[in-house]
């Protein structure tokens, strides 16, 4: 019963949607203020229906509802409660419907905190989130119904694949969702846009906030991804250029120039153009994305059930999608007016260089990505384009990227002096020459990427302390004054700078774990002994353990450091019933920001197991960089100057009380 | 004039940038992509010892050999035509047996071993990397459906 409530709610919600989307377009074009009042409502009952089917599937899989054939496939009453939840989006039907419902929670953000803006474009911009989601809702409704039935209904479920039986997995999808829906936003402001023929300040000081928010759950999805697979694949690999991993990675580094151009439109009125279309390529990412993960054309643990259906109708969508924005693009864009000018050493003509930057490296991951798809449907061979490429071809990309990423802040708008600017980071230049120095001293010179990321994290770091300390003028006047300073600082400049420096922190992670990694692969018997950076490791051997719901066969490492026991690690094998998989359980210390790691394998027969120890140096940087680079997003989100409706309070601050902090997604 | 030629600049130096990503991804090609080749096509084609490449097929039944050291197996991989004879240092996949598709990735000995430095983890019981449908349907051996 309550199946078939979410099934018609669903079905609803695409009338809605139909409606959302083109009425209000056709009332704002002619003008009939009773067709565009249809937005708002709208946009409102379509969430409030999709949410009624969301909560339709969750029941089901909470209460174990074997009735329902994707509870059945996915779900089993022996799972712990919390995957029970998260199996509900752990699957193609149901993830789809979380994408829908977030889709139509971004579009009832406009409905609801859009009341600044110039109501046409309000109206026009609902009605394409709307049309976005009617492609969607079809694909939900005809193609992939979450609420299908089966008679008679099985007694119990098949289960949920054990390695996303994982906390950091369960959410997961939800962020990465967040960030790519997040995208819709900016795609459907940057269409409205183009329909009224109009880009100004006020339009970026929207899209900011919105492509801000998403980009950090963007961020943390990713994360939340590349840990699961560092801790639970068994090998500590954390990043392996898989296909799947570069569908979320190129909306990201698109939406990461997004977010820069957006604020040179805001702050300067340039880029007016160029920022559209970034808007319309991160969202076209996105969906396309989707489409590398849903339509079959590869396999992975992510890969959903295939149907080939499906492909062709997300194909179907994307082509839709892209092309009729892109075609809008080319018929509109002229006439945008151009913006204003400046000089290319600037802060502008930093964001421009960060801008193409980041578009070429995304053209080199999208080869990379599609090239073998392509090959293979155009001569039938099979060919893989591994980390090696992506190393010589994205690699060598960032590194100027990144050198002028710690300027760019620092930079005055409109003309700037280069000589000056880099005067002013002599610190961080000469922290940058000590630690390449020290680093090829410990290291040697053939470790070249080494030394270069060392000195790349040291200069990024440095660069963003002495960018706050020169706005704060700290240690040049009283320290009252600087306090002052540094409490009047934008948000958005200590987020800039928590990002920047984030992403220096990270790179000191990547590099430790690539350049000084120690893996010890060896059989050992119960007592034997070896060492590991400066560790000794003791095997007490394997015993068997049961689980919730798998039986295990349990290794214990006893791990000492100058004779004094410091560790225990119990890594282990673990075997599922439901569904029949075998799954290896890595146990991992963090020692001094690195880790152990230590795998049991398989018994060679006589006694010994195979067991692989790893030292991984500095990995833990790794996690604390990526998750600085998301509160720094969150940081500056909560300037006041990006909530959403700053510039329009100071008119309406007369009559309306601020409203809370925190309303801008 | 002035904003024309800056125009004029902008486009030039992105033109500079793409052109720098085209020659990375072209000079990268060249070394990086690693075909796919079934037993039968390592036999068919002469792959030079040096170039790295997937090798796919079955775990042919019986042919499973630890070494002393206990960390190293050598295997046959076959299309059910043909075989090649594989080493492999490490440990293995939990579900690498006999009878199991299997993809592997390394480079050809001289003396046709191939060696492999990493064999792909499949998670999955009733898994089979479509790689090996591939070559199973080439060589006529596929028994499954028509996928």
């Amino acid at each position: 019963m309550i199946g078939e409530l979410g099934h018609f709610a669903i079905i609803l919600a695409l009338a809605v949607a139909a409606v959302q989307g083109t009425l209000p377009l056709i009332g704002a074009q002619r003008n009939m203020p009773a067709l565009s009042a249809i937005a708002q409502p709208a946009a409102i009952v379509q969430f409030a229906l999709i949410a009624l089917a969301f909560g339709a599937l969750t029941h089901a899989f909470v209460t174990s509802d074997f009735s329902v054939l994707n509870v059945w496939q996915n779900s089993h009453t022996d799972k712990p409660m919390l995957y029970k939840i998260s199996g509900v989006w752990g699957n193609h039907e149901g993830s789809l419907l979380l994408w829908v419902l977030i889709l139509a929670a971004f579009g009832m953000g406009v409905a609801v905190l859009g009341s600044n803006l110039p109501p046409n474009l309000r109206t026009r911009v609902i009605a394409v989130q709307g049309l976005v989601g009617v492609g969607f809702l079809l694909l939900l409704v005809f193609l992939s119904n979450p609420f299908a039935r089966i008679d008679p209904a099985p007694l119990q479920g098949n289960g949920l694949n054990p390695l996303l039986q994982d906390p950091g997995l369960a959410f997961h999808p939800p962020f990465l969702y967040l960030g790519y829906v997040g995208f819709s936003i900016a795609f459907s402001f940057a269409v409205a846009a183009l329909i009224e023929g109009k880009v100004d300040a006020a339009w970026a000081r929207w899209v900011r906030p919105w492509t801000l928010a998403a980009w950090t759950a963007l961020t943390v999805g990713i994360v939340m991804g590349s840990w699961w697979a560092y801790y639970e694949l068994g090998w500590g690999g954390w990043w392996f250029w898989d296909p799947v991993e570069n569908a979320s990675f190129m909306p990201w580094l698109l939406g990461t120039a997004l977010l820069h151009s957006a604020i040179v439109v805001e702050k300067r009125d340039a880029l007016r153009t160029w920022t559209v279309l970034l808007a319309i390529l991160t969202f076209s990412f996105s969906l396309l994305g989707t489409f590398i993960v849903r339509s079959g054309v590869l396999n992975s643990v992510h890969a959903f059930a295939t149907d080939p259906a499906r492909g062709v109708y997300i194909l179907l969508f994307l082509v839709i999608a892209i092309g009729g924005s892109l075609a809008l693009y080319a018929w509109r864009a002229p006439t945008l007016k151009g913006g204003g000018m400046f000089a290319p050493v600037s802060r502008e003509g930093a964001l421009v260089l960060n801008n193409l930057l980041l578009v070429a490296a995304t053209a080199t991951v999208f080869i990379g990505t599609l090239y073998p798809l392509f090959l293979d449907a155009v001569t039938g061979e099979k060919v893989t384009v591994g980390p090696p490429f992506f190393h010589a071809t994205f690699v060598p990309l960032m590194i100027p990227l990144l050198a002028v990423m710690a300027v760019g802040p620092m930079m005055p708008w409109k003309r700037a002096d280069l000589a000056g600017t880099l005067g002013r980071l002599k610190i961080a230049g000469v922290a940058t020459v000590v630690v390449t120095l020290v680093t090829l001293y410990l290291a040697g010179v053939k470790d070249v990427l080494a030394v270069l990321g060392m000195a790349i994290a040291t200069w990024l770091i440095m660069g963003a302390l002495v960018d706050i300390g020169e706005r704060t003028r700290v240690f040049r006047t009283k320290a009252g004054d600087s306090w002052r300073r540094a409490t009047n600082m934008p948000r958005s400049a200590w987020g800039a700078a928590i990002a920047h420096a984030g992403m220096g922190v990270a790179i000191l992670g990547m590099t430790g774990s690539l350049a000084w990694e120690t893996e010890h692969l060896q059989i050992m018997r119960p007592g034997d002994r070896i060492e590991v950076a400066g560790y000794e490791v003791q095997f007490d051997g394997v015993q068997a353990a049961r689980g919730p719901n798998y039986d295990a066969a349990r290794g214990t490492f006893r791990v000492y450091r100058d004779g004094d026991l410091v560790e225990v690690m119990q890594p282990e094998t673990r075997r599922f019933a439901n569904p029949p998989m075998v799954t290896t359980e890595a146990a991992i210390r963090p020692r001094n920001f690195g880790d152990l790691y230590a795998v049991v394998g398989e018994s060679n027969g006589d006694g010994g197991f195979a067991t692989r120890i790893y030292h991984k140096p500095m990995i833990n940087w790794l996690w604390i960089g990526s998750l600085m680079m998301a509160v720094g997003g969150l940081v500056s989100l909560s300037d006041r100057r990006h909530r959403v409706g700053a510039p329009a309070r100071k008119r309406a601050a007369r009559t309306t009380p601020t409203r809370p902090a925190g309303q801008t997604a | 004039m002035r904003p024309k030629r800056k125009r004029l600049m902008f486009v030039l130096s992105g033109m500079a940038v793409l052109g720098i990503a085209v020659a990375l991804v072209l000079a990268a090609f060249e070394d990086n992509l690693v075909f796919f080749s079934s037993p039968t096509d390592v036999y068919a084609q002469s792959i030079p010892a040096d170039r790295k490449f997937r090798l796919g097929g079955l775990v042919e039944e019986a042919s499973i050999q630890k070494s002393d050291d206990g960390l190293t197996t050598l295997f046959r991989v076959t299309d059910l035509s043909n075989a090649v004879p594989v080493t492999y240092t490490g440990i293995l996949p939990d579900l690498f047996r006999e009878g199991q598709g299997v993809v592997t990735e390394g480079r050809l000995r001289a003396d046709g071993v191939f060696v492999a430095d990493s064999v792909l983890a499949k998670h999955d019981e009733n898994y089979m990397p479509p790689e090996v449908v591939e070559a199973l349907k080439k060589s006529g051996a596929w028994q499954g459906g028509n996928e």
